[in-house]
Parts: C-alpha cells; structure tokens; sequence
C-alpha cells in the first residue's frame, strides 16, 4: 500500500516499472529496493526457511538479517531490501 | 590498487560529516555505504532536531542529509560508493569491498587511514512466532514510509517506549497508519517526554511493564498477545490482552555494527552504557589500530547529532596523522570537545557519558603541526 498523503513529506519517485513476481506483472518505481516494491503491493512474505518452511518478510531494511533473501533473475539470496528494482526484474520466493 | 587517504565506511550522519571534513583538510577520500543513497537514518528522520543551530536544530534530519550530500557531489577529492560492502580489512593494509548487482564484483583499495561509521542494527525480541511477515524493525518501518512512501501495514502494535519507539508511533499516525498501542517492558517510559506526549493526545494507549508474548497469523501478522510482567520480567497469569494488528514494529534497542573492528583485531569492550562491543578508542576517535577510526552509533548508541560531530573528530585527526592538516585544527578540535560535551551535558545523557569514559583508553595526542 503507498501512502498517498502526508502532512510533511512529498514522495518524489523515479520513473513507474514493471517487474514479475512469482510469474505475475506488478509495478513498482525505479529508485526503489525490490522489497519496497512487493510491499506496497501487498506482498509479505518473501520466502520460506530451508528446513522448516517458516514464511519470511522483510526485517531490518539495511541488509543485514538475511529474512528478506529472494531469488532474482535466477540469482539466489539476493538482499532484496538494499537493491534497486529494475525494469523487467524475475523476482521469486526461494 | 588504489590508494586513498581515508576511506570512511558507511555514509551515514557519522561518514558523511567526515567526508567533508577529510576534504577540506585536502585528503582524498572514498565514502562507501551498502544502501541504495547515502544519509544512513538522517534520511528517515522527518522530525526536527534539538540542540543548538550549530547542531542543525529546528532542521529535520532529511534536509540535513541532503545538504551533506550536495556539498559531498561538489567536492572534487571525494569519491563516493553506493550499494557497496566492505567485507574486510587485512594485514597487509587491504580493504575488499563487494560492489554490482548482490555484490557480484570484488574491488580492493589501499587506505592509508580508515574511518569505520558503519552506524549499528535492530535488536531482536523472542517471542512466539517472531519470524512471521509483518514483524518488522522500527528503522525498517521508518525507512519503508519516510524513504519509500509505503505503509507496512495499517494497524501496527509498537514494542518499546524508547525515543525510537516514540518517534516511530508518531511517524505511523501522520503516515494514517493506526497504532493500537506501545507495549514497554520496563516500569516507565524510556524515550523523551515531549514525544510521548504527542503520542498520548492522539490516543495511543502506552502500557508500560507490558510486553509481547505472542504473534498469530497464517503466514503474516494477524493478531498479537501482549502481557503484563512483574519486576524480573516474567509474564503475569490473566493478564493477558489480546489485540488484532497486521504489523509488528520492534523498537527493543539498537547494538554496533561492529564486525569490522573485530576482523581488524581492534582492542573491544563490552560496555552496556553505550549498547553493547565497542572499539576502544582515545579522545581522536583513534581506536587500538593506529590505521583505524571511528565515528558515530558503531562507537556506542547515541543520536545523529553526536555521531556528526564524531565524524568531525575522526576525520580531523586522521587527516592530521598524514600530516593534512586542517588550517585551524587546534581551534576545531576544541570546539568540536565542547560541541560534544554539550550535547551530552543532560540527565538522559548521563549513561553515555560514564560509557564514553569507560571506552577511552587514553589521551589523544594533538598531532603536532609542522611546517
């Protein structure tokens, strides 16, 4: 969900892409991370544990925690929340 | 390789601060920071700063940030390096730093003096489910609205009443996102009053020796159990509320990012005034490695504030153990001291003042100036 109004911040964004998640087409802005993108479409969870399946969302936001880890254009553990999405990006839950 | 004067790692208050004191002391300078843009959590911070105008008060922290990163791209002797990881620092003098898409290009450099301002991370809670989406950190949250414009949820349960807990709560509710209530587990309030004020006249119920017991939900946050706990922190029978919330925001404390002091093999100490292992350093922000300093929350929890000034300190001094003096170094020292003794000379700052004590080891020496 993207906040709309603000009483002190004016959201200047990059310019509008699309990207797949899952197989489906979603947008999302170009000067964001990845992570941003998948929430302010609703989506939480990010992956599932290796062993326990567990569901995982975003955390720390500074790429330090490792619970936002997905798979991107076929590149596994990337930190979704310090890169930048980009135009056409594959992204899935790993 | 190259060769830098100072390389500053992490471009946050602390490194960006030294940044631009490193240049106007002539040293060339690389600034690498792992985000997508520098401003570390000035970026986020949308309310506006105390202190003195010398300390930027009455700005808000996203302003700072920005000025700092203009007079940083209009500095010729400083390069700057996003989305980049310095992964270690050797002994024989080298740094590696994993920059490109997750990190798929290794670059090494030569610092001849290092500033490491890698800031510090979230502390964790346990609690039953603390893994499920929707349990996310307070500077996440903070970062997914003020920086990016998303909301994490639309009903969120806030643990912790430390300042970050009450800023972050307030951000919430200008962002229309509606917080249930603040859970605090120790007997009182831990953050400033005016803050928390705030937060009481719109409604927000602060419940203090409370904490979180539980999260439910299927595969995200759904519902919460806070409870009530008695002086050794063990949860109180039937007194357990129930509330329904999407999001969990975790404000229990931040600790130093401190890894690269440790794999440098700096002299560290446990020092719970300042949140956890710290380097141990003198009054220049020198820490046990000649070659190293440091600056900012990676020296002991403080606020942005503190950690500018700091950088200030570092990059004074390691400039002038190269012999790159600044014109007036002996004057901005000072006043840099009494900046800092400032901004700590209140009762919420007394811990961090006995914590800054017990991490300095010795007097810093004031390079002489030589011509």
């Amino acid at each position: 969900m993207r906040i709309q109004k603000h009483p002190i911040l004016d959201f200047k964004h990059g310019e509008k892409i699309t990207f797949t998640f899952q197989g489906k087409e979603l947008e999302g802005y170009s000067d964001e991370p990845i992570s941003a993108a998948l929430i302010a479409s609703g989506i939480k969870l990010l992956s599932y544990s290796r062993k326990l399946k567990r569901p995982r969302g975003f955390f720390c936001a500074i790429g330090k925690c490792s619970s936002c880890l997905m798979t991107v254009n076929g590149i596994p553990n990337v930190r979704t929340c310090v890169t930048r999405l980009e135009e056409g990006m594959v992204v899935e839950r790993q | 390789m190259k060769v830098y004067d100072i390389v500053i790692v992490g471009g946050g208050p602390a490194g960006l601060a030294a940044a631009l004191t490193a240049a106007s002391c002539t040293a060339s300078v690389l600034l690498v920071d792992d985000g997508l843009q520098l401003g570390g959590q000035l970026i986020k911070q949308t309310h506006k700063f105390f202190g003195s105008s010398r300390q930027f008060a009455g700005i808000r922290g996203i302003e700072i940030a920005r000025n700092f990163i203009h007079e940083i791209k209009k500095s010729s002797n400083i390069e700057v390096l996003t989305q980049a990881t310095v992964t270690g620092y050797y002994e024989d003098g080298v740094l590696t730093i994993l920059e490109g898409f997750n990190g798929n290009r290794l670059i090494k450099v030569k610092p001849k003096r290092m500033i490491v301002a890698t800031g510090a991370s979230e502390n964790m809670l346990p609690f039953t489910n603390n893994d499920l989406p929707g349990v996310y950190g307070a500077g996440a949250v903070q970062t997914l609205m003020n920086v990016y414009g998303v909301a994490p949820g639309k009903e969120v349960l806030m643990v912790g009443a430390g300042n970050i807990g009450l800023i972050v709560a307030y951000q919430l509710m200008q962002a229309n996102i509606q917080v249930k209530a603040i859970v605090e587990a120790m007997p009182s309030i831990g953050g400033y009053w005016v803050h928390a004020s705030k937060i009481r006249r719109l409604g927000v119920p602060i419940y203090t020796s409370c904490t979180l017991k539980e999260v439910r939900g299927d595969e995200k946050v759904e519902g919460v159990t806070i409870c009530n706990i008695d002086k050794d922190f063990n949860f109180i029978p039937q007194t357990e509320k129930e509330l329904n919330v999407d999001t969990v925001c975790l404000a229990v404390g931040l600790s130093p990012l401190a890894e690269l002091l440790w794999q440098a093999d700096c002299q560290m100490a446990y020092i719970s005034e300042l949140c956890g292992y710290v380097p141990q350093r003198d009054e220049n922000m020198k820490t046990s490695n000649d070659m190293i300093y440091i600056a900012g929350d990676v020296a002991g929890i403080e606020e942005a504030s503190s950690a500018m000034v700091e950088g200030q300190v570092a990059a004074l001094n390691a400039a002038a153990s190269l012999n790159l003096y600044h014109k007036e170094y002996s004057q901005i020292k000072q006043k840099l001291k009494r900046q800092l003794a400032q901004l700590r000379n209140n009762s919420m700052c007394e811990a961090i003042t006995r914590g800054v004590q017990k991490a300095t080891i010795k007097k810093g020496g004031d390079y002489v100036y030589s011509r």
